[in-house]
């Protein structure tokens, strides 16, 4: 069986129009972030969590009509969800405070939002499951979580240097950049917590991308052996076709198990299942569009100073578009 | 021929040993079976978020061991100033590495800097004017103080972890500064108790009393001073602030502290209330019965943390047994026993973070864990079994393989399985399948271009082989500095995929390649590779 078979899409010719379709996205993100910000889970923004579980369905506004009256502050800033399966009656309430960071007092502000529903008689009710993080540890975490993303891009831009070219790993950091890139702006639009676990989904989803990049510019290293007569934009074509069939078959593979996660997870596993299917779709598609057509702009601009093609600003005036050549099947001794 | 055999072999074997290592424990605990134990005490454990259970990051403030050996230090240079005749005016603790000396007469100004030299292995000099001198802890004594208070720290928080009964905790020393100290109690649902033992500095003190009980501070001063070499405490009182508080004037000095007991139980007075009866050691008792001896008929303060909890009258000599009263509750007096067995804290504790985990929650994600994996799993099956048909069963089985050998290397490391790591080892999985996709995909390519059956096999998994090397070191330098960033759950799943990735190399190259070899070895003439 075959899903794409002996295929010649010019893929490079569509660069423009998928660069430009990812700068839409990421600025949309940028739009987001600067307008309403991302939101951060507690690990990272600090604050008090209290999971609760009513014998009883209670409506959500009688647990934020609780909190408005009882808890000091009133429920302004809370954030009251519902917690995994409906039918069970489970309330996450959400508090940015938490009690003095000292002594034993970190849990004062979770025994506040406790008796706030006790004493207006909200439902009986257990306390499942709390998480009280304090401002150090959110700020001590931030700082590691960029590090990690940022250190690992370098490690990655280094073996690809060093296992390729130098300007293959360009190539494969720019693409995963923009992954990053884009899967943040898509967790901004659509609202979700910034958590450890999708931080982790991140670093996860940097790999695959990887992953998937060197699968192409592998081809494309053998094809620059057997290719001597064709120019670098056609061995990358021929490269991207070749494996195209692979590159989605594995996208779909790991796009399953992760709507798997999505679906059937349960709340816990939800962002990071989220980040991870946005993350192989952007992954994928920068590995076709973008990953090859940036080791085409830098070679042309480094080897070619003639044609001193803007890579980084406005759409270059479009080439002329060479006629396509048959593809020789590659068999590099 | 022989060659493949061996290949067959090392295959099986190694299914073999990762699948009693990894696998047979999980069914066996299933079905109640608990032999062999050698391999039951292998078994994957649930991580904190799967099982249920408490976890608290503390931090130790270092500067309470820092003020505590200054004030110590300026304390001995006291003694020593006041043994030598050398007079001086205030001396004071200006902050937790500092402290100041005033008014040295000039005339004894060369006394002093040779009482003062006794401090200096812990303390720099500096001369100010009117015989000012100011000592400050040297930095190497500070970082030293506070990296063994923090070490101190943790071990007495084992011991306390250890006397709850909680089993496999875990305490380790965390965060950028190395002051963090993070505890993990699965299966213990009252937060409160343990957070309360935990923390409680423990520090007991048994001193004389001078004068009081007395309701206010002043009624114990005289000339509105607190008497040298001595200083008042407050009582317990029932809420701390209490009006009812009373105060009293006790030697400076201890007569014996915590670090001189042997042994500390629950036990009743003579009124048969709750009391801690404690065992002095030899040394400890030897000093008590000096000092009880010579003061027959005072009262002697129980001190524990700051506050006395009793003041009895000393009756007789009492040499290695005492009992601390005081209005406690049976378990209050239960955590404090278990509280002075382990020892006091030299510096306090405070939470930076808590976390709880109802055992129902745990469920509930590892049924929703599971419920994804299998779902994701099948799909991945179905997927490649309709896609590559017959070489799909070839697939399916290095899939099978790699889940075993994953698990196997899981239990055998000892690691936590956490929900992540759940998420982690089907996505292994699923990502994993690429390199079967990979080969096969180069495979079909040259069955195409026109070669042999067997010729394509060997040229679809040669060619791949460096792209598969290429593809996971990218891959493992990206888990690598997740684990570097990870705390908790986060590292289970790094570890997850580190070893995922290390498996699935092995499964996709070798073993795949083998299950293709052995079957075609079967048969003379290949013209057709169901692909």
């Amino acid at each position: 069986m075959h899903i794409f078979k002996d295929t010649h899409f010019d893929f490079l010719r569509w660069r423009w129009h998928a660069i430009a379709l990812s700068w839409v996205v990421i600025l949309a993100g940028a739009f987001v972030f600067f307008t309403r910000g991302i939101p951060l889970g507690i690990e990272f923004a600090g604050g008090t969590a209290v999971i609760v579980k009513f014998d009883q369905p209670v409506p959500a506004q009688n647990v934020r009509a609780a909190m408005d009256k009882s808890f000091p502050g009133g429920a302004d800033n809370i954030i009251i969800q519902s917690y995994g399966d409906p039918s069970q009656n489970m309330y996450m309430i959400r508090v940015p405070s938490v009690g003095a960071e000292s002594g034993a007092a970190l849990s004062s502000t979770k025994q506040q939002v406790v008796d706030a529903l006790t004493t207006n008689n909200v439902g009986k009710f257990t306390e499942v499951g709390t998480e009280i993080v304090g401002p150090a540890v959110g700020r001590e975490l931030r700082s590691r979580g960029i590090w990690a993303t940022v250190l690992s891009l370098i490690g990655i831009l280094l073996y690809i240097a060093f296992r390729f070219q130098f300007s293959f790993g360009v190539g494969a950091v720019v693409a995963t950049i923009h992954d990053l890139l884009v899967t943040l702006a898509f967790l901004a639009i659509f609202r979700y917590d910034m958590s450890l676990n999708v931080i982790a989904a991140i670093l996860t989803m940097t790999g695959y991308s990887t992953n998937d990049t060197i699968v192409i510019f592998d081809r494309v290293r053998e094809n620059l052996r057997g290719m001597r007569r064709d120019s670098l934009n056609d061995i990358i074509n021929a490269s991207v076709n070749q494996t195209l069939g692979r590159t989605i078959i594995t996208a779909g593979t790991a796009l399953l198990t992760s709507l798997a996660l999505f679906f059937f997870g349960g709340e816990v596993l939800h962002g990071f299942a989220f980040t991870m299917v946005v993350g192989i779709i952007t992954g994928t598609y920068s590995s076709i569009f973008i990953a090859a057509a940036i080791v085409s702009f830098w070679r042309g601009t480094t080897t070619r100073a003639a044609a001193r093609a803007p890579a980084t600003t406005a759409p270059a005036p479009q080439q002329p578009q060479r006629k396509q050549k048959p593809q020789r099947k590659v068999r590099a001794s | 021929m022989s060659n493949l055999r061996w290949k067959v072999i090392t295959v099986v074997a190694v299914t073999v040993i990762f699948f009693a290592v990894g696998v047979w424990p999980l069914i066996a605990q299933r079905y109640g079976i608990t032999q062999p134990s050698w391999l039951m005490d292998k078994a994957l454990k649930l991580g904190l978020d799967l099982k249920g259970g408490v976890h608290l990051v503390l931090r130790v403030q270092t500067d309470d061991a820092l003020r505590l050996t200054t004030q110590q230090e300026m304390e001995r240079l006291r003694e020593t100033l006041k043994t030598r005749n050398i007079a001086t005016g205030a001396m004071d603790a200006t902050d937790s590495t500092h402290f100041k000396v005033d008014g040295v007469a000039p005339a004894q100004d060369a006394a002093f800097r040779d009482a003062a030299a006794e401090v200096q292995a812990n303390f720099d000099r500096s001369a100010g004017t009117n015989g000012t001198y100011v000592f400050t802890m040297k930095p190497n004594v500070q970082i030293n103080l506070r990296d063994e208070s923090v070490v101190q720290a943790r071990e007495t928080i084992e011991r306390r972890v250890n006397e709850l009964g909680v089993t496999e905790p875990s305490i380790a020393q965390q965060g950028q500064s190395g002051d963090q100290i993070l505890v993990q109690l699965p299966g213990v649902t009252d937060v409160n108790r343990a957070k309360e033992i935990i923390r409680s500095t423990g520090l007991l003190e048994l001193k004389i009393v001078e004068n009081g009980p007395s309701p206010t501070k002043e009624g114990l001063m005289t000339n509105n001073q607190v008497p040298a070499g001595m200083e008042i405490v407050p009582g317990a009182a029932a809420t701390p602030g209490d009006a009812g508080t009373m105060y009293y004037l006790v030697k400076k000095a201890a007569v014996v502290s915590g670090t001189d007991l042997r042994n500390a139980r629950p036990s009743l007075d003579e009124n048969n209330q709750p009391a801690v009866a404690f065992t002095l050691s030899n040394e400890g008792g030897r000093k008590f019965g000096n000092a009880t001896a010579q003061n027959i008929g005072r009262q002697l303060a129980i001190i524990l943390d700051g506050r006395v909890q009793s003041a009895p009258r000393i009756e007789s000599q009492i040499r290695s047994e005492g009992r601390i009263t005081g209005s406690f509750t049976t378990e209050e007096v239960q955590n404090l026993a278990l509280i002075l067995r382990s020892g006091a804290l030299s510096a306090s504790l405070t939470y930076l973070e808590e976390r709880t985990i109802g055992p129902t929650l745990g469920a509930d994600s590892i049924r929703s864990g599971v419920l994804a994996s299998v779902v994701g799993l099948m799909l991945v099956v179905v997927f490649m079994l309709v896609y590559y048909k017959l070489s799909g069963v070839n697939a399916v089985v290095a899939l099978v393989l790699n889940l075993v050998i994953l698990l196997g290397l899981m239990a055998y490391i000892g690691a936590v399985m956490t929900l992540p790591g759940i998420a982690g080892f089907v996505l292994t999985m699923g990502i994993g399948v690429d390199s079967n996709v990979l080969i096969f995909e180069r495979i079909k390519e040259e069955l195409e271009a026109g070669r042999g059956v067997r010729a394509s096999i060997n040229a679809g998994f040669n060619r791949v082989f460096w792209t598969l090397v290429d593809t996971h070191i990218a891959a493992l330098i990206s888990v690598a500095f997740l684990f570097q960033f990870g705390t908790g759950p986060i590292r289970g799943f790094a570890v997850t995929l580190f070893f995922g990735l290390l498996s699935n190399l092995f499964t996709s190259i070798f073993a795949s390649k083998t299950l293709f070899e052995l079957v075609l070895a079967e048969r003379r003439q290949v013209n057709t590779l169901s692909i």
